[in-house]
Protein backbone atom coordinates (compact mmCIF):
# COMPACT_ATOMS: atom_id res chain seq x y z
CA UNK A 1 0.00 0.00 0.00
CA UNK A 2 1.72 3.20 1.19
CA UNK A 3 5.33 2.70 0.25
CA UNK A 4 7.87 5.08 1.88
CA UNK A 5 11.03 5.26 0.89
CA UNK A 6 14.24 7.50 1.54
CA UNK A 7 14.55 10.36 -1.06
CA UNK A 8 17.82 12.16 -2.05
CA UNK A 9 16.94 15.61 -3.22
CA UNK A 10 18.80 18.91 -3.69
CA UNK A 11 16.99 21.95 -1.46
CA UNK A 12 17.28 24.67 -4.61
CA UNK A 13 18.44 28.37 -2.97
CA UNK A 14 14.89 29.33 -4.22
CA UNK A 15 13.81 27.20 -0.94
CA UNK A 16 12.54 24.25 -3.63
CA UNK A 17 12.81 21.00 -3.47
CA UNK A 18 14.12 18.76 -6.28
CA UNK A 19 13.91 15.06 -5.55
CA UNK A 20 16.98 13.03 -7.56
CA UNK A 21 16.94 9.59 -6.49
CA UNK A 22 14.72 7.31 -4.96
CA UNK A 23 16.20 4.64 -2.67
CA UNK A 24 14.14 1.62 -2.78
CA UNK A 25 14.21 -1.21 0.37
CA UNK A 26 17.20 -2.93 -1.33
CA UNK A 27 19.13 0.09 -1.92
CA UNK A 28 18.96 0.37 -5.62
CA UNK A 29 18.88 4.04 -6.95
CA UNK A 30 16.29 5.06 -9.05
CA UNK A 31 17.42 8.15 -10.46
CA UNK A 32 14.59 10.45 -11.93
CA UNK A 33 14.84 11.52 -14.95
CA UNK A 34 12.73 14.61 -14.91
CA UNK A 35 10.04 16.34 -12.92
CA UNK A 36 6.66 16.98 -15.02
CA UNK A 37 4.49 18.34 -12.34
CA UNK A 38 4.22 19.31 -8.72
CA UNK A 39 0.79 19.76 -7.18
CA UNK A 40 -0.66 19.51 -4.44
CA UNK A 41 -2.72 16.29 -4.15
CA UNK A 42 -4.54 13.61 -2.06
CA UNK A 43 -3.01 10.24 -2.80
CA UNK A 44 -6.52 8.02 -3.07
CA UNK A 45 -4.84 4.47 -3.77
CA UNK A 46 -2.13 4.47 -0.92
CA UNK A 47 -4.09 6.69 1.09
CA UNK A 48 -2.56 10.53 2.03
CA UNK A 49 -2.75 14.09 1.15
CA UNK A 50 0.61 16.12 0.16
CA UNK A 51 2.79 17.98 -2.48
CA UNK A 52 2.70 15.20 -5.20
CA UNK A 53 6.15 14.90 -7.77
CA UNK A 54 4.82 13.55 -11.58
CA UNK A 55 8.44 11.63 -11.99
CA UNK A 56 9.57 9.82 -14.96
CA UNK A 57 12.18 7.48 -13.90
CA UNK A 58 13.38 5.72 -17.39
CA UNK A 59 10.16 4.94 -19.57
CA UNK A 60 8.13 4.74 -16.35
CA UNK A 61 6.08 7.53 -14.84
CA UNK A 62 5.26 7.46 -10.94
CA UNK A 63 3.60 9.79 -8.52
CA UNK A 64 6.20 10.72 -5.41
CA UNK A 65 4.28 12.54 -2.67
CA UNK A 66 5.71 14.23 0.02
CA UNK A 67 3.56 14.48 3.13
CA UNK A 68 4.22 15.97 6.51
CA UNK A 69 8.04 15.30 5.88
CA UNK A 70 7.98 11.80 4.14
CA UNK A 71 8.11 10.43 1.07
CA UNK A 72 5.97 8.14 -0.30
CA UNK A 73 4.97 6.56 -3.56
CA UNK A 74 2.17 5.17 -4.98
CA UNK A 75 2.31 1.73 -5.90
CA UNK A 76 1.19 0.95 -9.72
CA UNK A 77 -1.75 -1.82 -9.61
CA UNK A 78 -4.03 -0.27 -7.02
CA UNK A 79 -6.62 -3.00 -6.19
CA UNK A 80 -8.73 -0.48 -3.85
CA UNK A 81 -10.31 1.14 -6.92
CA UNK B 1 -24.91 45.46 -4.57
CA UNK B 2 -26.07 42.26 -2.97
CA UNK B 3 -23.22 40.42 -1.10
CA UNK B 4 -21.73 36.91 -1.90
CA UNK B 5 -20.83 35.14 1.10
CA UNK B 6 -20.29 31.39 0.82
CA UNK B 7 -20.57 28.92 3.82
CA UNK B 8 -18.20 26.08 3.46
CA UNK B 9 -18.91 23.00 4.73
CA UNK B 10 -16.76 19.53 4.99
CA UNK B 11 -18.62 16.59 4.32
CA UNK B 12 -18.58 13.95 7.16
CA UNK B 13 -15.27 15.38 8.15
CA UNK B 14 -13.33 13.24 10.59
CA UNK B 15 -14.79 10.31 8.64
CA UNK B 16 -13.72 11.35 5.17
CA UNK B 17 -10.28 12.00 6.25
CA UNK B 18 -10.38 8.49 8.17
CA UNK B 19 -10.92 7.20 4.74
CA UNK B 20 -8.62 8.65 2.61
CA UNK B 21 -6.05 6.95 4.77
CA UNK B 22 -7.60 3.49 4.87
CA UNK B 23 -8.00 2.95 1.86
CA UNK B 24 -8.37 -0.96 2.25
CA UNK B 25 -11.69 -0.34 4.24
CA UNK B 26 -12.60 2.23 1.36
CA UNK B 27 -16.51 0.96 0.18
CA UNK B 28 -17.14 -0.42 3.63
CA UNK B 29 -19.72 1.38 6.42
CA UNK B 30 -17.36 3.72 9.10
CA UNK B 31 -16.73 5.58 11.70
CA UNK B 32 -15.15 7.71 13.85
CA UNK B 33 -15.82 7.10 17.62
CA UNK B 34 -14.77 8.92 20.94
CA UNK B 35 -13.50 6.12 22.91
CA UNK B 36 -13.61 3.32 21.11
CA UNK B 37 -12.75 0.63 23.31
CA UNK B 38 -15.02 1.75 25.38
CA UNK B 39 -19.05 0.94 25.76
CA UNK B 40 -20.35 4.73 26.34
CA UNK B 41 -18.08 5.95 23.36
CA UNK B 42 -20.11 8.04 21.01
CA UNK B 43 -19.69 8.65 17.17
CA UNK B 44 -18.37 11.81 16.05
CA UNK B 45 -18.71 11.11 12.30
CA UNK B 46 -20.04 8.29 10.14
CA UNK B 47 -19.16 7.96 6.39
CA UNK B 48 -22.38 7.70 3.60
CA UNK B 49 -22.28 3.87 3.72
CA UNK B 50 -22.48 4.50 7.65
CA UNK B 51 -25.13 6.70 7.68
CA UNK B 52 -27.18 4.42 4.98
CA UNK B 53 -27.37 1.35 7.86
CA UNK B 54 -28.94 4.32 9.85
CA UNK B 55 -25.75 5.49 11.72
CA UNK B 56 -26.27 9.25 13.75
CA UNK B 57 -23.67 10.83 14.67
CA UNK B 58 -23.93 11.47 18.35
CA UNK B 59 -25.20 8.16 19.39
CA UNK B 60 -23.46 5.35 21.39
CA UNK B 61 -20.77 3.24 19.75
CA UNK B 62 -23.34 0.23 21.15
CA UNK B 63 -26.37 1.30 19.37
CA UNK B 64 -24.50 1.98 16.17
CA UNK B 65 -23.02 -1.62 16.16
CA UNK B 66 -26.76 -2.98 16.33
CA UNK B 67 -27.58 -1.07 13.44
CA UNK B 68 -24.59 -1.79 11.61
CA UNK B 69 -23.06 -4.94 12.99
CA UNK B 70 -19.61 -4.70 10.68
CA UNK B 71 -19.20 -1.48 11.45
CA UNK B 72 -15.58 -0.24 11.32
CA UNK B 73 -14.25 2.09 14.02
CA UNK B 74 -11.52 4.43 14.03
CA UNK B 75 -10.45 6.51 17.16
CA UNK B 76 -10.38 10.07 16.13
CA UNK B 77 -6.87 11.75 15.23
CA UNK B 78 -7.47 15.41 15.89
CA UNK B 79 -3.67 16.34 14.74
CA UNK B 80 -4.13 15.21 11.15
CA UNK B 81 -7.92 16.67 11.20
CA UNK B 82 -6.09 20.31 12.10
CA UNK B 83 -3.84 20.01 9.33
CA UNK B 84 -6.93 19.16 6.94
CA UNK B 85 -8.42 22.20 8.48
CA UNK B 86 -5.66 24.33 8.02
CA UNK B 87 -4.92 23.34 4.49
CA UNK B 88 -8.67 24.27 3.38
CA UNK B 89 -7.74 27.38 5.01
CA UNK B 90 -5.00 27.94 3.00
CA UNK B 91 -6.98 27.21 -0.20
CA UNK B 92 -9.73 30.01 0.69
CA UNK B 93 -6.63 32.61 1.04
CA UNK B 94 -6.31 31.81 -2.70
CA UNK B 95 -9.69 33.91 -2.95
CA UNK B 96 -10.18 35.87 -0.01
CA UNK B 97 -8.95 37.46 3.39
CA UNK B 98 -12.27 37.25 4.76
CA UNK B 99 -13.29 34.27 6.52
CA UNK B 100 -14.56 33.36 9.44
CA UNK B 101 -13.85 29.71 10.58
CA UNK B 102 -16.97 28.05 12.33
CA UNK B 103 -15.42 25.10 14.61
CA UNK B 104 -13.12 22.92 12.58
CA UNK B 105 -14.72 21.65 9.60
CA UNK B 106 -16.89 24.99 9.10
CA UNK B 107 -16.23 28.73 7.45
CA UNK B 108 -17.94 31.70 5.74
CA UNK B 109 -15.90 33.23 3.09
CA UNK B 110 -17.13 37.11 1.70
CA UNK B 111 -16.38 36.90 -1.65
CA UNK B 112 -17.77 39.69 -2.84
CA UNK B 113 -15.18 41.91 -3.64
CA UNK B 114 -13.07 38.86 -5.74
CA UNK B 115 -14.84 38.78 -8.87
CA UNK B 116 -11.37 38.57 -10.59
CA UNK B 117 -11.98 34.88 -9.53
CA UNK B 118 -15.64 34.74 -10.40
CA UNK B 119 -18.77 34.92 -9.34
CA UNK B 120 -19.91 33.60 -6.47
CA UNK B 121 -20.98 30.28 -7.81
CA UNK B 122 -17.38 29.88 -9.98
CA UNK B 123 -15.66 30.16 -6.56
CA UNK B 124 -17.43 27.72 -4.86
CA UNK B 125 -17.15 25.12 -7.85
CA UNK B 126 -13.41 25.77 -7.46
CA UNK B 127 -13.06 25.44 -4.06
CA UNK B 128 -15.12 22.43 -3.79
CA UNK B 129 -12.62 21.38 -6.96
CA UNK B 130 -9.59 21.80 -5.41
CA UNK B 131 -10.59 20.33 -1.81
CA UNK B 132 -11.47 17.17 -3.57
CA UNK B 133 -8.59 16.74 -5.64
CA UNK B 134 -5.98 18.55 -3.09
CA UNK B 135 -7.07 17.05 -0.06
CA UNK B 136 -9.22 13.80 -0.76
CA UNK B 137 -12.55 14.72 1.48
CA UNK B 138 -15.76 16.84 -0.29
CA UNK B 139 -17.15 19.73 0.91
CA UNK B 140 -20.70 21.38 0.28
CA UNK B 141 -20.68 25.21 -0.25
CA UNK B 142 -23.94 27.37 0.13
CA UNK B 143 -23.78 30.80 -1.66
CA UNK B 144 -26.06 33.67 -1.00
CA UNK B 145 -26.15 36.88 0.16
CA UNK B 146 -25.87 36.78 3.77
CA UNK B 147 -24.51 34.03 6.20
CA UNK B 148 -27.55 32.25 7.62
CA UNK B 149 -28.76 31.27 3.90
CA UNK B 150 -25.04 30.43 2.97
CA UNK B 151 -25.44 27.90 6.23
CA UNK B 152 -28.73 26.57 5.34
CA UNK B 153 -27.28 25.92 1.77
CA UNK B 154 -24.54 24.11 2.82
CA UNK B 155 -26.49 21.66 4.56
CA UNK B 156 -29.47 21.53 1.79
CA UNK B 157 -27.31 19.04 -1.12
CA UNK B 158 -24.85 17.01 0.17
CA UNK B 159 -22.06 15.64 -0.41
CA UNK B 160 -20.09 17.94 -2.92
CA UNK B 161 -22.44 20.27 -3.94
CA UNK B 162 -23.02 24.21 -4.36
CA UNK B 163 -26.02 24.78 -3.51
CA UNK B 164 -27.46 29.01 -4.79
CA UNK B 165 -30.08 30.87 -2.67
CA UNK B 166 -30.79 34.23 -3.81
CA UNK B 167 -33.20 37.05 -3.82
CA UNK B 168 -34.70 35.24 -6.78
CA UNK B 169 -35.55 31.58 -5.23
CA UNK B 170 -35.40 32.39 -1.20
CA UNK B 171 -39.20 31.95 -0.81
CA UNK B 172 -38.77 28.71 -3.03
CA UNK B 173 -35.57 27.37 -1.45
CA UNK B 174 -35.99 28.53 2.25
CA UNK B 175 -39.40 28.83 3.72
CA UNK B 176 -40.75 25.75 2.97
CA UNK B 177 -37.75 24.31 5.24
CA UNK B 178 -38.51 23.64 8.74
CA UNK B 179 -37.76 25.91 11.27
CA UNK B 180 -35.33 24.32 13.23
CA UNK B 181 -32.97 24.23 10.05
CA UNK B 182 -32.59 27.86 11.26
CA UNK B 183 -29.16 29.39 12.55
CA UNK B 184 -30.00 29.75 16.40
CA UNK B 185 -33.34 27.84 16.83
CA UNK B 186 -32.57 25.12 18.95
CA UNK B 187 -34.77 23.03 20.68
CA UNK B 188 -36.27 25.42 22.93
CA UNK B 189 -37.26 27.71 20.60
CA UNK B 190 -38.32 25.43 18.02
CA UNK B 191 -40.69 23.94 20.53
CA UNK B 192 -41.47 28.07 21.66
CA UNK B 193 -42.29 28.54 18.10
CA UNK B 194 -44.36 25.25 17.21
CA UNK B 195 -46.99 26.92 20.15
CA UNK B 196 -47.66 29.60 18.02
CA UNK B 197 -47.96 27.55 15.08
CA UNK B 198 -45.01 28.23 13.61
CA UNK B 199 -43.08 25.20 11.95
CA UNK B 200 -41.42 26.26 8.63
CA UNK B 201 -38.59 29.66 8.05
CA UNK B 202 -41.83 30.63 6.05
CA UNK B 203 -44.13 30.78 8.95
CA UNK B 204 -41.77 32.55 10.71
CA UNK B 205 -40.88 35.24 8.17
CA UNK B 206 -44.65 36.26 7.76
CA UNK B 207 -45.42 35.96 11.87
CA UNK B 208 -44.83 39.29 13.81
CA UNK B 209 -41.98 40.29 14.84
CA UNK B 210 -43.85 42.37 17.87
CA UNK B 211 -44.75 38.32 18.70
CA UNK B 212 -41.86 36.87 18.14
CA UNK B 213 -40.16 39.57 20.45
CA UNK B 214 -42.59 38.98 23.14
CA UNK B 215 -42.15 34.70 22.77
CA UNK B 216 -38.07 35.11 22.87
CA UNK B 217 -36.94 38.27 23.70
CA UNK B 218 -34.52 39.80 20.78
CA UNK B 219 -33.30 36.92 19.91
CA UNK B 220 -36.80 36.72 18.37
CA UNK B 221 -36.02 39.46 16.22
CA UNK B 222 -33.42 38.42 15.39
CA UNK B 223 -34.97 35.05 14.20
CA UNK B 224 -37.41 37.00 12.20
CA UNK B 225 -34.95 38.96 10.07
CA UNK B 226 -33.02 36.05 9.46
CA UNK B 227 -35.88 34.19 8.17
CA UNK B 228 -36.88 37.19 5.99
CA UNK B 229 -32.69 37.35 4.72
CA UNK B 230 -32.23 40.35 6.31
CA UNK B 231 -28.92 39.01 7.93
CA UNK B 232 -26.38 41.59 7.60
CA UNK B 233 -23.83 40.63 10.03
CA UNK B 234 -20.67 40.47 8.28
CA UNK B 235 -17.82 37.61 7.61
CA UNK B 236 -15.37 38.83 10.57
CA UNK B 237 -12.10 38.34 9.40
CA UNK B 238 -9.93 35.68 11.39
CA UNK B 239 -6.83 36.08 13.31
CA UNK B 240 -5.11 33.07 11.99
CA UNK B 241 -3.04 32.38 15.07
CA UNK B 242 -5.96 31.93 17.25
CA UNK B 243 -8.10 29.47 16.12
CA UNK B 244 -9.82 28.88 19.34
CA UNK B 245 -11.08 25.63 19.86
CA UNK B 246 -13.16 25.62 22.75
CA UNK B 247 -16.40 23.79 24.68
CA UNK B 248 -18.64 26.08 27.16
CA UNK B 249 -21.70 26.38 27.95
CA UNK B 250 -24.32 28.89 29.66
CA UNK B 251 -27.14 29.45 31.31
CA UNK B 252 -29.68 32.03 32.03
CA UNK B 253 -31.53 30.96 34.98
CA UNK B 254 -35.16 31.16 35.66
CA UNK B 255 -34.63 33.23 39.16
CA UNK B 256 -31.37 35.81 40.57
CA UNK B 257 -28.65 33.87 42.27
CA UNK B 258 -27.87 35.05 46.00
CA UNK B 259 -24.76 32.68 47.18
CA UNK B 260 -22.27 30.85 46.36
CA UNK B 261 -24.41 28.05 46.96
CA UNK B 262 -26.62 28.94 44.46
CA UNK B 263 -23.48 29.09 42.15
CA UNK B 264 -22.57 25.59 43.08
CA UNK B 265 -25.55 24.31 42.02
CA UNK B 266 -25.61 25.85 38.43
CA UNK B 267 -22.35 25.72 37.84
CA UNK B 268 -22.16 21.67 38.65
CA UNK B 269 -24.58 20.94 35.79
CA UNK B 270 -22.49 23.71 33.90
CA UNK B 271 -19.51 21.62 34.61
CA UNK B 272 -20.62 18.14 33.98
CA UNK B 273 -22.17 18.87 30.56
CA UNK B 274 -19.01 20.23 29.64
CA UNK B 275 -16.82 17.48 31.15
CA UNK B 276 -19.04 15.02 29.54
CA UNK B 277 -19.06 16.97 26.45
CA UNK B 278 -15.35 17.15 26.63
CA UNK B 279 -14.89 12.98 26.99
CA UNK B 280 -17.25 12.49 23.91
CA UNK B 281 -14.85 13.93 21.95
CA UNK B 282 -11.78 12.64 23.21
CA UNK B 283 -10.28 15.63 24.37
CA UNK B 284 -9.14 17.23 27.59
CA UNK B 285 -8.92 21.22 28.24
CA UNK B 286 -5.78 22.93 29.99
CA UNK B 287 -7.90 26.29 30.47
CA UNK B 288 -10.94 27.08 31.93
CA UNK B 289 -13.01 30.34 32.12
CA UNK B 290 -16.15 31.36 33.82
CA UNK B 291 -18.36 34.05 32.53
CA UNK B 292 -21.20 35.62 35.23
CA UNK B 293 -23.87 38.10 34.14
CA UNK B 294 -25.54 40.46 37.38
CA UNK B 295 -28.87 41.23 36.90
CA UNK B 296 -28.04 44.09 35.92
CA UNK B 297 -26.48 42.62 33.04
CA UNK B 298 -22.83 43.31 33.56
CA UNK B 299 -20.39 40.67 32.79
CA UNK B 300 -17.83 39.71 34.37
CA UNK B 301 -15.53 36.86 33.55
CA UNK B 302 -12.25 35.18 34.29
CA UNK B 303 -10.37 31.61 33.54
CA UNK B 304 -7.31 29.84 34.53
CA UNK B 305 -5.15 27.18 33.04
CA UNK B 306 -3.72 24.39 35.00
CA UNK B 307 -0.67 22.39 34.81
CA UNK B 308 -2.62 19.02 33.94
CA UNK B 309 -5.35 18.79 31.44
CA UNK B 310 -8.36 17.77 32.47
CA UNK B 311 -11.96 15.99 31.84
CA UNK B 312 -13.84 15.50 34.96
CA UNK B 313 -16.64 17.48 36.29
CA UNK B 314 -14.99 18.06 39.31
CA UNK B 315 -12.28 19.22 38.45
CA UNK B 316 -13.92 22.06 36.42
CA UNK B 317 -15.80 22.39 39.12
CA UNK B 318 -12.73 22.64 41.40
CA UNK B 319 -11.12 25.87 38.99
CA UNK B 320 -14.22 26.86 38.63
CA UNK B 321 -15.26 27.48 41.94
CA UNK B 322 -11.59 28.67 43.14
CA UNK B 323 -12.31 31.48 40.14
CA UNK B 324 -15.60 32.66 41.55
CA UNK B 325 -15.12 32.67 45.38
CA UNK B 326 -11.06 34.78 44.50
CA UNK B 327 -12.97 37.01 42.22
CA UNK B 328 -16.91 37.55 42.74
CA UNK B 329 -17.59 39.12 45.93
CA UNK B 330 -21.74 38.95 45.70
CA UNK B 331 -21.76 42.95 44.61
CA UNK B 332 -25.62 42.29 43.08
CA UNK B 333 -27.17 38.98 42.30
CA UNK B 334 -26.60 36.64 39.38
CA UNK B 335 -28.36 36.20 36.56
CA UNK B 336 -26.82 34.06 33.75
CA UNK B 337 -23.90 31.93 33.88
CA UNK B 338 -21.30 30.78 31.79
CA UNK B 339 -18.64 27.69 31.83
CA UNK B 340 -15.87 27.16 29.04
CA UNK B 341 -12.81 24.75 28.26
CA UNK B 342 -10.35 25.80 26.01
CA UNK B 343 -6.59 24.84 25.06
CA UNK B 344 -8.09 21.88 23.71
CA UNK B 345 -5.83 18.44 23.81
CA UNK B 346 -6.14 15.14 22.64
CA UNK B 347 -7.05 13.16 25.99
CA UNK B 348 -4.39 10.42 25.04
CA UNK B 349 -1.76 13.15 25.04
CA UNK B 350 0.25 11.80 28.04
CA UNK B 351 -0.37 13.74 30.94
CA UNK B 352 2.56 14.62 33.60
CA UNK B 353 1.99 12.87 37.14
CA UNK B 354 2.20 15.71 39.35
CA UNK B 355 3.49 15.61 43.08
CA UNK B 356 0.70 17.88 44.20
CA UNK B 357 -2.34 15.81 42.35
CA UNK B 358 -3.82 12.33 43.57
CA UNK B 359 -3.93 10.72 40.34
CA UNK B 360 -5.88 7.82 41.57
CA UNK B 361 -8.49 10.56 43.12
CA UNK B 362 -8.86 11.62 39.19
CA UNK B 363 -9.04 8.52 37.90
CA UNK B 364 -11.83 7.23 40.17
CA UNK B 365 -13.90 10.66 39.40
CA UNK B 366 -13.42 9.82 35.98
CA UNK B 367 -14.84 6.40 35.99
CA UNK B 368 -17.76 7.85 38.19
CA UNK B 369 -18.51 10.40 35.77
CA UNK B 370 -18.22 7.85 32.56
CA UNK B 371 -20.58 5.71 34.58
CA UNK B 372 -23.16 8.54 34.86
CA UNK B 373 -22.76 9.45 31.07
CA UNK B 374 -23.60 5.83 30.56
CA UNK B 375 -26.53 5.68 32.97
CA UNK B 376 -27.84 9.06 31.04
CA UNK B 377 -27.16 8.03 27.50
CA UNK B 378 -29.43 5.18 28.74
CA UNK B 379 -32.34 6.32 30.71
CA UNK B 380 -32.30 10.38 30.56
CA UNK B 381 -30.40 13.24 31.40
CA UNK B 382 -32.32 12.86 35.19
CA UNK B 383 -31.96 9.24 35.70
CA UNK B 384 -28.74 10.07 37.86
CA UNK B 385 -28.43 13.10 39.52
CA UNK B 386 -25.54 15.02 42.50
CA UNK B 387 -27.30 15.11 45.78
CA UNK B 388 -26.33 18.96 45.29
CA UNK B 389 -28.62 19.16 42.90
CA UNK B 390 -31.41 18.76 44.90
CA UNK B 391 -30.47 21.58 46.66
CA UNK B 392 -32.52 23.58 44.64
CA UNK B 393 -34.18 21.35 42.18
CA UNK B 394 -35.74 23.84 40.05
CA UNK B 395 -32.66 25.96 39.51
CA UNK B 396 -30.67 22.72 38.41
CA UNK B 397 -33.55 21.67 36.34
CA UNK B 398 -31.93 21.94 32.56
CA UNK B 399 -30.28 19.71 30.32
CA UNK B 400 -27.08 22.06 29.21
CA UNK B 401 -26.36 19.04 26.88
CA UNK B 402 -28.95 18.11 25.25
CA UNK B 403 -30.28 21.94 24.59
CA UNK B 404 -27.00 23.27 23.46
CA UNK B 405 -27.13 25.65 20.72
CA UNK B 406 -23.77 26.97 19.15
CA UNK B 407 -23.53 30.26 19.48
CA UNK B 408 -21.04 32.02 16.75
CA UNK B 409 -19.80 34.46 18.58
CA UNK B 410 -20.00 37.64 16.54
CA UNK B 411 -23.41 37.24 16.22
CA UNK B 412 -24.53 38.46 19.53
CA UNK B 413 -22.23 41.01 20.52
MG1 LIG C 1 -19.23 19.10 8.31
Amino acid sequence: MKQFVDVVCIYTKTGQIRPLYIVWEDGIKYPIDKITQIIPAAALYSGGMGMRYTCKIGNQQRYLFLEEGKWFVEKSNMPYY
Amino acid sequence: MDRAILHCDLNSFYASVEELYHPETRGLPIAVGGDVDKRHGIILARNQLAKKFGVQTAETIWQAKLKCPNLILYPPNYERYMLFSKRTREIFHCYTDLIEPFGIDEAWLDVTHSSIYGSGEKIADTIRNRISNELGVTASIGVSFNKVFAKLGSDLRKPNFTTIINKENMAEMVWPLKVENLLYVGKATQRKLNTLGIYTIGDLAHSEPKVLKRLLGKIGEMLWMFANGKDESPVSKYDATEIIKSIGNSVTCYRDLNSDKDLNVVMWVLAESVASRLRDQGLKAKGVAISLRDNELNCFSRQCVVANPINTASELMLNARKLYKDNYFWQKPLRSIGLKSFQLVDSKAATQLSLFTNQQEIDKEYRLEVAMDDIRGRYGFNSVKRASMLLDPALSDFNPKGDHIIFPENFLK
